[in-house]
């Protein structure tokens, strides 16, 4: 990793820092060749990172179903979904890469666990109904999360949101029409959609993250524009939208206290078991090795080819300078 | 997408929206298309042929997405699904045209679902194991070649359907021979040890590749008929493709294609098959009166 480019000459810095600050201040979009504070960047990289890995961990509950999805249908919805969140991961990398740190670094950051995903992914797919629900909360709690980030103040970030969030907005409406199918069908398929439900729920409320009054970075990445709404606003607004479409699916949202507030014009709901987060986020959820554990070993199986190509590469990047 | 009202609308109907992932905005390759049975074909034996082509399409697919987040870079992970979409959408389309043909109106789920492993028809090579990278590319380069070559021809088939399904194929599997030849390079003419693990999947490959050109009756009344592609025509052709990318990658091209033996096109799989279609049928099978 490079920073001397950016970094200012100490007399040069308070004007530096102000242009840096008047620019956010505006909502002007900071480029990849703009000074920025390293918090700045360092925050960001840490964010546009695990950004990326949760697309590409992600793929893997969903992945799991594609060998057995029920009709032919389904198995192209499944693969083509799946196969655009490792396009998602690859947006994510370059928009990374172009705040000095390369790709590899960052897979081998989160292959030794020393970078997070999104804890979600750490939960098990157990039947297909997973397979509609994660597109509809999973993918629609993402979507909450993602669309105020194609305004985020980093250039290459917000345009990669701006790509991303278009496709969610198809994965999560394929998963909505998955369970509405299988609503209508039988009542074991019900049965196995509510499951679902019960299952993926308050997970889905927890991808919001802490609650603001425990979440210490919230005010810094406000004031640089990084994040725009807070993790208990996003939360909130999730809860919003997703009662209708639940009421109109058919399924019971797992939360006794989930209830309309005619005051407030928005629901209130209950509080997410906090100390499952924790421990979810530590490490300690029931998928989390596992998913690491997949990672790892296709990185490692796939070593040689990735340097048979490099060498491929440089050999024949030797016979065209001997050519010229 | 306007603004943050990506929800708004999400309880209404989207009917008209058929593009729910990249890739899968298929366009209807037989918008148009005269689906009349061509005069003096026999539907029965053209609903063979078209689970021969279809079996092959999908049980390759079914194989090759299980490099679906197991691929050396992300990269492959994007091709290798991307090529296994492309031949599901043949599959169904073939599977489908047998459908009509048989005169049973079956759907392409009631082929893929609801037949035993026994009665598909695809070549072995499709369902071989999937082995390394080495391997899934060598098999990817010897299938898409030989599909390529027959479906270039199968575009000029009487049957308007099949004609129609092959010019779309034609496209994606240029891109697929291509993806499988710029591999093939790379490890080929790559490190010392690519370059083995090379020479050891084309021997692994290469006597599979016989029946690629073996001809089963199905498939010579067909080709009498113009309807369908004597594979037995195409052996020349594939030969020198292999011969002169397995060449530019460094490797020794077997001096002849193996004897073309009939296996799998004749249901005489290898046991590879069975847990494929297997898996690929459980949910399906547990779940008989399921809507999906």
């Amino acid at each position: 990793m490079t920073t001397t480019a950016r970094e200012a000459p100490p007399e040069a810095g308070r004007d530096l820092q102000a242009d840096f600050d008047t620019k956010v201040a505006a909502k002007q979009r900071i480029e990849p060749r703009d000074w920025m504070p390293e918090g700045y960047r360092k925050t960001l990289v840490r964010q546009i990172a695990q950004h990326a890995h949760s697309e590409i961990i992600g793929m893997q509950p969903e992945g799991d179903w594609i060998a057995s999805a029920p009709s032919l249908r389904r198995k192209a919805i499944l693969l083509a979904k799946v196969q655009d969140e490792a396009g998602h991961g690859l947006y994510l990398y370059a928009a990374a890469e172009t705040l000095g740190v390369d790709r590899a670094e960052l897979t081998e950051r989160l292959i030794e666990g020393r970078q997070k995903y999104s804890s979600i992914f750490n939960y098990p797919s157990l039947t297909y109904a997973d397979v509609g629900v994660i597109g509809w909360l999973v993918d629609g709690a993402a979507i909450c999360n993602q669309v105020p980030l194609c305004r985020t103040s980093f250039g290459p970030y917000a345009r990669a949101m701006v790509r991303i969030c278009k496709e969610e907005s198809f994965h999560q409406r394929q998963g909505y029409e998955l369970l509405m199918r299988m609503m209508e069908g039988t009542e074991s398929q019900r049965r196995t959609v509510q499951e679902a439900v019960d299952r993926w729920w308050w997970p889905s409320l927890m991808m919001f993250g802490p609650p603001d009054a425990d979440s210490p970075n919230t005010r810094q990445s406000l004031e640089w524009g990084i994040k725009i709404d807070t993790n208990d606003a996003l939360r909130r607004k999730f809860v919003d939208m997703t009662v209708p479409q639940a009421d109109k699916l058919g399924v019971t949202l797992p939360d006794p206290e989930l209830v309309w507030n005619r005051d407030s014009g928005q629901y209130d709901f209950g509080e997410p078991d906090w100390e499952e987060f924790k421990q979810v986020v530590s490490g300690n959820g029931p998928r989390n090795g596992e998913r690491v554990d997949r990672r790892r070993a296709a990185h490692e199986k796939g070593a040689w080819v990735r340097e048979a190509a490099a060498a491929y590469a440089n050999k024949h990047r030797k016979d065209q300078e001997v050519a010229v | 997408m306007s603004g943050e009202n990506i929800f708004t609308g999400m309880v209404e109907e989207h009917e008209s929206d058929q593009r729910w992932a990249f890739g899968t905005g298929f366009t209807d390759a037989l918008a148009g298309v005269d689906t009349t049975l061509p005069e003096g074909v026999d539907g029965g034996a053209l609903a063979q042929y078209c689970q021969m082509l279809g079996d092959d399409a999908l049980v390759q697919a079914q194989r090759l997405s299980q490099w679906v987040t197991d691929a050396p870079e992300l990269e492959e992970e994007v091709a290798l699904a991307n090529i296994a979409l492309d031949l599901i959408g043949q599959a169904r389309l073939l599977l489908a045209r047998a459908g009509q043909a048989d005169g049973t109106g079956r759907d392409e789920d009631a082929f893929a679902y609801r037949r035993a492993a026994a009665q598909f028809r695809n070549v072995r090579l499709a369902a071989a194991p999937r082995g390394d990278f080495a391997r899934a590319i060598v098999t990817l380069l010897a299938l898409s070649s030989w599909r390529l070559a027959l479906m270039s021809r199968l575009s000029r088939s009487r049957d308007p359907v099949l004609a129609a399904i092959a010019a779309k194929a034609v496209n994606e599997l240029a891109y697929h021979r291509e993806y499988a030849v710029s591999w093939a390079l790379r490890l080929g003419d790559g490190t010392e040890y690519s370059h083995e693990r090379m020479v050891e999947a084309v021997a692994r490959v290469w006597p599979d590749t016989g029946e690629l050109f073996a001809t089963h009756p199905v498939e010579a009344r067909m080709a009498e008929l113009g309807v369908g592609v004597d594979p037995g025509s195409l052996s020349t052709e594939v030969h020198d493709v292999l011969a002169q990318v397995l060449g530019a990658a460094t490797l020794e091209t077997p001096t002849a294609l193996p004897e073309p033996v009939l296996a799998g096109r004749s249901g005489d799989h290898g046991p590879e098959l069975a847990p494929l279609v297997h898996q690929m049928q459980e949910v399906a099978r547990a779940h008989p009166e399921a809507t999906w």
